[in-house]
């Protein structure tokens, strides 16, 4: 099986990258590559990961000047003709911010800044990222924002969940949806959606943090796991064609 | 040239917890009568043209495509005809 190639995006205030970039890399045992966002080309990657941070000191609003960056041209290119992207916190509201993903990221209901474990109900286990995983499974990863309150008017969530867009929500370490588990205020406890066609996730919580057995939790790797798999069925489908 | 002052505010049907913080604390300062706080963004900047229509569009554009989140936050501006000389 050839290694997936994944190419981690760096902007100004980027904070997640080199824990990107470790847990493809070094724990997924993967290629990972850093890609600078002035770079105008991804070249040649499977996956495109935008990690975390604080892109542009989160100027204006959370997201909405990274879009601006020379890559991101390409990076919409990249999805648009199905590409896989994986948008983690701050990558998950620049997602929005391109509109690549539907909705947006308010500031927590709590107004404070939020950094904990959280449990992560599977809604759909049929997608690329979570393909390792089923159905009503839960994930204990952390979240690290102030910003990650998901907000989509009422039609979009109801296509959302209608089209198995969602793929995460917050629940109790039972699985129970539920307000005490919901950490930031986020409309139907959606912690993690993917577009229309599969291709791009967005998801506040860290799986990126949490691959490292050294780490005492590993539940991170099962969503990167689905992901390299899924590049291995597409392979074995290739050769069979 | 034009003077742009523009307001950004989450929309009327999103909860403003921020607002509602600050109201709160108003009422603490006795201010009862107060009600409906709610907390936004001051942005300004100049238009060098002397068309007013103009100034109005490229406002309206720039509060569209990236000062505000249709998704989220309404926007307002007022536009401001000023002396300074347009160069050009």
């Amino acid at each position: 099986m050839h290694k997936v190639k994944f190419g981690v995006i760096v902007f100004p205030g980027s904070n997640c990258d080199h824990d990107a970039l470790y847990a493809a890399g070094t724990v997924m045992k993967q290629d990972a590559r850093f890609i600078w966002h002035k770079e105008s080309s991804l070249a040649n990657v499977d996956v495109v990961v935008i990690p975390g941070g604080f892109s542009y000191g989160d100027y204006l609003r959370c997201g909405a000047i990274a879009r601006f960056s020379p890559i991101m041209k390409d990076v919409v290119r990249f999805a648009q003709q199905g590409g896989v992207v994986m948008g983690i916190c701050n990558g998950f509201q620049i997602l929005t911010e391109a509109g690549l993903l539907p909705g947006a990221l308010l500031r927590n209901d709590s107004l404070k800044f939020a950094c904990k474990d959280v449990f992560l109900r599977v809604e759909n286990s049929g997608t690329r990222f979570t393909g390792d995983c089923a159905v009503g499974d839960v994930l204990r990863i952390p979240i690290a924002h102030g910003d990650g309150n998901f907000f989509a008017d009422e039609e979009t969530l109801n296509r959302l969940e209608g089209n198995g867009q969602v793929v995460f929500r917050y629940s109790t370490p039972e699985g129970e949806l539920s307000d005490v588990a919901n950490p930031n205020g986020s409309s139907r406890n959606i912690a993690g959606i993917v577009n229309e066609a599969g291709n791009v996730l967005g998801m506040m919580p860290h799986p990126e943090r949490v691959c490292d057995p050294l780490l005492g939790n590993t539940d991170g790797q099962r969503v990167f796991k689905s992901l390299v798999e899924s590049f291995a069925v597409h392979e074995v489908v290739h050769n069979l064609s | 040239m034009f003077h742009s002052r523009i307001t950004v505010t989450l929309r009327k049907s999103i909860l403003d917890p921020q607002g509602k913080a600050i109201e709160h604390g108003i009422h603490s300062l006795g201010y009862e009568p107060v009600s409906h706080v709610r907390i936004g963004k001051y942005i300004e900047f100049d238009v060098n043209t002397t068309d007013k229509k103009e100034a109005e569009r490229i406002t309206r554009e720039t509060c569209e495509r990236l000062l505000s989140n249709p998704v989220m936050e309404d926007f307002s501006f007022t536009l401001e005809e000023t002396k300074s000389k347009v160069h050009a």
